[in-house]
Order: C-alpha cells, then structure tokens, then sequence
C-alpha cells in the first residue's frame, strides 16, 4: 500500500471526518443542450427563415392531414349493407369514407368475376406465388436454386392449370374473361417478371456480345420498346397482334396483354442487368477464361450470379414499375384491380357522393401498401450489398 | 516470329472454333427473323385482305369529321383532314409535354432540396411526398384529378374566383388573355435585344473576371435587360397590351384563355408523379458531391453562395442530368395517359378515334410509335452531346 491510500484509509476510520470514496455522479447536461429541447433549437427553430419553414411546414401538414384523417377515420362509416348507411342526411352527420362499399365489393376487387365455387383456386395460387416470391428474395432461404426452378417453371406451369382449369385434374375451365380484380393484377405482373427476367438477360448478353448481329438485334429492340409509350404497346399487341398471326392462332385478349407487358419489361430488365454486367471487374471475365471456360460457362457460373445479385434493387424497382404499369390493361378491355374500382363506383346501390373517393382512397392504399413494401425491400437489399461490398 | 508459326498446333474441331461458332449463331438467328418478319407480313396481308382493310397512308387526306375542342391550329370537323387531326394531336402532346416539363422541374428541384434541409420537419414532408406519389400508379392520380378533383367542381355560374380575372369551374380554368395591339412588334425587339444583350454582357464580364479579376453584378445586369427593356419599349409604344378578361355570358364563360379541365388533370398528374422522381435524383446528385469538395472550396475562402454556385451545383448536375433526360422523356411517354381521362392527345385523337373510324391498325400504330420514339431519339442524342461536354476528362 502507498502512503497515500494508507492516509486515507486512517482519515475514513476517524469518526465526523468525511472522506468522499466514490467519485460524485455526472451532473445531467444542461437541458437546453440536450434532449428534446435542444434537438427542437437545432432542428427545427436554429434560425429565423428555420423558424418560418417550420411554421409554414406545420401548417402545411395541418391543412393536409386533418381533412385525410377525418375522411379516413374520424368521418368514415363502418358498417352497412347498402348506399342509405352512407347518406350525410340519413346519418345526421359529415360523412366521409364509406368503407362498407368496399367490403361489400371486396370479393369483385379480388377475384373479378371468377366463379364463386372455384375462388379457391385463385387462392391456392396465391399461396404458391407468395411461397416462390418470399423464396426468391430471403437471402437467407435454403436452396435458393430449387427456389429458382420454382418459381420459374413449377409455379408458372402450374398456376396455368389451376387458373385455367383442366379436365383432366378434375378442374372445370374459367374463361379469362371472367378473371379481374387483384388476380389479373398478379397474374399480368408476375408474368411479367418471370418472363422479362430470362429473356431480359439473353437481351443484356446481347447487347455486350461480340457478334455485330446479334448486338445490333439487341440494341434495336431495347431501344425501340423504351422509346414508345407501354399504351402503344398494348394497343399493338390487341390491334396488330391478331393481324400477324395466322387466323387458326387467334390469343385471347388476357394473352395478348400478357405478351405485351413481358416483351415491354423484357427491354426495362435488359437494361437493368446491363448495367450489373458492366459493373463486374474485367478481372472476373479474365480468371473465367484463364480457367479454360467457355462463353456460356463462364456467363452462368461465373459473371451471371454476382451480376445479378449486384443489379437485385434494381430489379425490383423494375418490377415495382410493371405493378403500378398493370393498371393502364383498362384501355384493352381488361379487368385489373383498378378497373373493377372504377367500374363498382358505378353501382347504383352504392351511388353516394363519397362513393368515389372511398375507392380511390382505398385502391390507392393497396398499390401504396404492395410498392412501398417492395420499395423497402429493395432498399434493405441496397444496404446489404453495400455493407458485403466494405472490407 | 517465322518459326513460332511453324510450330505444331493442336487440331481442333471446327465445332470448337469461336469465330465459326459466332457465324453459326449470326446465321441462325438471322434466318429466324427473316423468317418471323416475312410469316407475320405474309399473315397480315392475308388477314388484311380478307377483312377488306385498306393499306398505305392515303386516308390522311380524306376528311376527318370529329371534333377536337383543344387545337393549336385551325381545326374543324367538315373542313379538316386527318393528316390535320394527326398534327393536332402532336401538337397537343408536345404541348403539356412542354409545361409539365418545366413546372416538373421546378418542384422537383424544390422538393429534391427540401429533403435535405436541415430542417426535420420540412425534410419529412418532402420525403412522405415523395414516398407516397412514388408508389401509387400515374392512372390513378389521373383519374383521381380528374374524376374526383376536378369535375365535380361548381358550374360556371357559382366558380371560384381566384383573383386577377381568373376563374376555376368544371368548364376549365378561365385566364386573361394578353392581346397585343399596334406597336407590340416593338416589345418582342425589346426581348430579343435584351436577351442577347444579357449572354453577351455575360460573356464579357467573365473574360474580365479571368483576365483582371474584376467582378461585375452580372446577375442584376441580365435582369435588367431582359425585363427592363421590353417594359421601356411597352411604355415608348402606348402601353398597346391589353388583356382579354373572361366573363360570363349565358351558361359559360366568354373571352379570354379558356384551359380544358382533362389539359389541368394531365398537366397536374404528370407534374406531381414525376417531381418526386426528380425529386430523388436531385437529392442523389447532391449527395454524390464529396464533403470534401464543399470544406475545400471554403478553404480557399468561397462564402457559401459562391461554394454552391461554383462548386456544388456543376458537379451535381454531372450526376443529376443523364437520369433527368429519362424522366423528362417518361414524362413525355406518359403523358399517352391522356387517353384515360379524354385529352386529345396524339394517342387519343390518332391511334383512338381515327384508328376506329379507318380501321388501319398497322399504319396507325406504327406511326404513333414512331412519333414517340424519334421524340426519344432525339433527346437521346442531344444528351449525349451534353454529356461529352460535360463529362469529367480523366487522366
């Protein structure tokens, strides 16, 4: 022991002599420089023009958000089985969404006009879709190939069976056009994305091939589907699609519809993948070849899958862009989500003044629901990869 | 170099040979497109021909007999073609392509910046704006503006009255018209000369900034000559602007410049939905300019201004620019949306109703298409000339 413990351990035994043995706890920091207090000074009022964009923001949000809420919640009626429950006279009040219209229409917005008996099938489909989906996109799913080979052969060959019908399983067959609603949404979108994927990346190969023809084919395709409007698109596959087949193999207009979507976002995938093909060091093409494999080798094994998983953000905005594209099929005939909106804000029986803002607010809400939480995904995948990227 | 070619190579198959492989595969696929072109040509003949549908463009000149109630130039139904209906509709389509794109512009550079304020609660409106009009399709919004917005605004006896003689109803947005009398010619000189009178003024003062370091107010000067001149020309010529003010005459407005409620819904659609897309690229073109390029320039003694100005703005706008020209052009596509809420736009007017009352899908088609694509062609190659400009010249 020291001479200086030892002394004070002779001043603590002494009694009315008073030694502090612990050092005396933080005072807490002032509070205007912490806390929420100084988090409000620093960023909300740390100047005079700050102060006014905050008051004029405040108001802003005043002005927006509470005729919202008020028409969503505070206003909205929540039960009844038909326009009366909706009328501001019969309820003595401000009425604002009539929530009942939709739950009442409901199984029109899901399935479309799909027999009631066979609706299980739409539903089955679902699961499956969803199985492959969640499949495809958690990184850390077992068997990430055989995720592959499922969702893009076994659930597609599939759905078309369970959708369609065949006789043979016992399935009686449902037109095409009675499907709509949120079923021909998903169909129109996932087709979209497991045939644009494939042919989107033969079309990426394309483009940086050596070979002058096949790069001047791709390069003429890509640039021309971007160029035009999705509209014509649709408009070419239902007009001029029926003109350049022979008049035994007339498609139906879903497939027609179908065709044109996935040739359109075939050239929009290209693009995307181009631009992870073009990320990869020359060092990955060089150790491929130094390693004596061939083009297509080399592309499958070796620059395809860390191009791909590079480019995977990128592909979901993709495919958040054909979601939200799904909804201009009305123009041709078909019966998305949307379209069987607009076409029950028509029914008499439910002809009230909010009518029709009950169901934009309510198809609003379900596009908003379904692409933000791909947005999210797309951005936790951006910063997954750039984290794997830090050594 | 003689010997090494003489020495012993290893025979390898034809098969294996990459420079014959790729003719093998050139070869294929050229057949299958020559094969796919002359089926669907051959088809379409056949099909053409059975269903008696005329081919080539000599209906342009046959008289369209619908009406079109926006047209930037004469347009009536018994006197006008179809070729007429055609321009029309291009015109149309350039037309609210040409405002969305500036009015797009402007808010989405204000928004883009508003994410970044250091202020939290304008940062957090600016992102829930861009985060919810992101993620809900155009159609939508369209439809929404226009169905639930705009037409059931009052008839034109109870409209809003927005001040300075502008009228809102479900009729359109009603606006003076500026009519220019005798002597207006000396205005639009006024313009010109102060228009160029500006760059070159310009140009001069930063010859003599670079070569005595000399600094003008170059800002305050080009104002001054391009508003101040055609306002003393105005005044030289007896004031001969006058403006036609809309009144109600009847059961609708009279006079002045009458704005078609689906012209307001598109331009309002198009211009909100691609704002928070500019919105994003702005805020990423900002960001992509390193801390250091801001701390340096302050060491050099920039004020903050003239850090932004000379410093951060031209090496955001290398970033910003490239993928601005894409939603500039998406814009321009997706003002095709016109369709759903009937404004007559190329889409509508040409590949809707004259496609329905002549029936030649091909001709009709394929030239609509080939409208949009020259459009983006020629954007296309305008940027890419910007962009070599501008391109960073590495070492």
């Amino acid at each position: 022991m020291t001479l200086a413990s030892e002394s004070v351990a002779n001043a603590t035994a002494q009694p009315g002599v008073y030694v502090r043995k612990e050092p005396s706890p933080d005072l807490p920091p002032p509070l205007l420089e912490s806390g929420w207090i100084a988090w409000v000074r620093n960023n909300l009022f740390s100047s005079i023009p700050n102060a006014v964009l905050t008051l004029l923001g405040l108001y802003a949000i005043y002005l927006v958000a509470v005729p919202v809420v008020n028409f969503l919640f505070i206003d909205a009626v929540w039960s009844g089985s038909n326009r009366d429950a909706c009328l501001a006279a019969n309820v003595g009040r401000p009425v604002g969404s009539c929530w009942p219209f939709v739950t009442n229409r409901i199984g029109y917005y899901i399935y479309g006009q799909y027999p009631l008996s066979e609706r299980w099938r739409v539903n089955l489909t679902f699961v499956m879709a969803a199985v492959g989906i969640a499949w495809m996109l958690w990184p850390r799913a077992p068997l990430r190939v055989w995720g592959a080979l499922y969702f893009f052969l076994v659930f597609p060959v599939s759905a078309f069976f369970l959708l369609l019908g065949a006789r043979w399983l016992g399935l009686p067959p449902v037109s095409t056009n009675l499907w709509g609603g949120v079923l021909v949404t998903m169909v129109l979108s996932l087709i979209g994305i497991v045939f644009s994927l494939p042919f989107g990346i033969l079309l990426a190969l394309g483009r940086r091939s050596r070979l002058p023809f096949v790069r001047f084919a791709s390069v003429v395709f890509i640039e021309f589907v971007r160029g035009v409007p999705l509209i014509t698109v649709l408009f070419m596959s239902n007009r001029m699609l029926p003109l350049f087949l022979s008049q035994g193999m007339q498609p139906d207009a879903l497939l027609r519809v179908i065709i044109g979507i996935a040739l359109f976002s075939a050239a929009y995938m290209a693009e995307v993948v181009r631009g992870g093909l073009q990320a990869m060091p020359r060092g990955q093409y060089e150790g491929a070849q130094s390693l004596g494999l061939g083009y297509w080798q080399s592309m499958v094994f070796i620059i395809l899958p860390q191009a791909l998983k590079l480019v995977i953000p990128g592909i979901v905005n993709t495919f958040i862009g054909l979601f939200k594209d799904t909804s201009l099929v009305t123009i041709v005939g078909i019966f998305d989500f949307l379209t069987t909106v607009q076409v029950s804000m028509n029914d008499p029986n439910w002809a009230t003044p909010v009518t029709s803002y009950t169901g934009y607010a309510f198809a609003a809400l379900f596009y908003f629901v379904c692409c933000y939480a791909m947005a999210l995904y797309s951005q936790s995948m951006e910063r997954r990869l750039a984290k794997a990227d830090k050594r | 170099m003689a010997s090494e070619n003489e020495r012993p190579q290893a025979k390898a198959s034809i098969l294996y040979n990459p420079t014959y492989r790729g003719y093998f595969f050139q070869v294929v696929l050229v057949a299958a497109l020559v094969w796919l072109f002359w089926a669907a040509a051959k088809n379409a003949t056949d099909n053409m021909n059975d269903a008696n549908i005329r081919t080539g463009f000599g209906f342009f000149w046959e008289k369209a007999g619908f009406d079109i109630n926006q047209h930037l130039i004469p347009y009536s139904a018994d006197a006008s073609t179809y070729f007429d209906a055609f321009i029309v509709g291009l015109l149309n389509t350039l037309l609210v392509a040409a405002v969305g794109i500036v009015l797009t512009t402007i808010l989405g550079f204000t928004i883009g910046i508003a994410r970044l304020s250091s202020n939290w609660i304008v940062a957090r409106i600016a992102k829930i704006y861009v985060e919810s009009i992101r993620n809900i399709p155009l159609l939508l919004q369209l439809l929404f503006w226009y169905n639930a917005v705009l037409k059931p605004l009052p008839n034109p006896r109870q409209s809003f009255h927005l001040g300075a003689g502008v009228v809102i109803n479900n009729r359109g947005l009603f606006m003076p018209q500026p009519q220019f009398g005798a002597g207006s010619w000396l205005m639009g000189i006024a313009l010109i000369v102060g228009v160029v009178g500006a760059i070159a003024f310009r140009r001069w003062a930063r010859r003599q900034q670079a070569e005595t370091g000399k600094q003008y107010p170059v800002g305050w000067t080009m104002l001054g000559l391009v508003i101040g001149l055609p306002l003393l020309a105005y005044f030289a010529a007896g004031m001969p602007v006058t403006f036609d003010i809309p009144k109600l005459q009847g059961f609708n407005f009279r006079g002045g410049l009458q704005v078609y409620p689906e012209f307001v819904a598109l331009l309002l659609g198009l211009v909100i939905y691609t704002a928070a897309f500019i919105a994003e690229i702005v805020r990423a073109g900002i960001l992509a300019v390193s801390r250091g390029q801001t701390e340096a320039a302050h060491a050099l003694g920039l004020r903050s201004g003239t850090t932004l100005k000379l410093v951060v703005v031209p090496q955001a706008m290398r970033v910003i620019v490239p993928p601005l020209t894409s939603q500039y052009l998406n814009l321009t596509k997706n003002s095709s949306l016109a369709v759903y809420i009937g404004y007559p736009d190329l889409v509508q007017i040409f590949a809707g109703t004259v496609l329905n009352q002549t029936g030649q899908a091909l001709e009709v088609i394929l030239l609509t298409m080939l409208v949009y694509l020259v459009i983006s062609l020629v954007t296309s190659a305008i940027m890419n000339v910007y962009n070599s400009r501008v391109m960073l010249v590495e070492r």
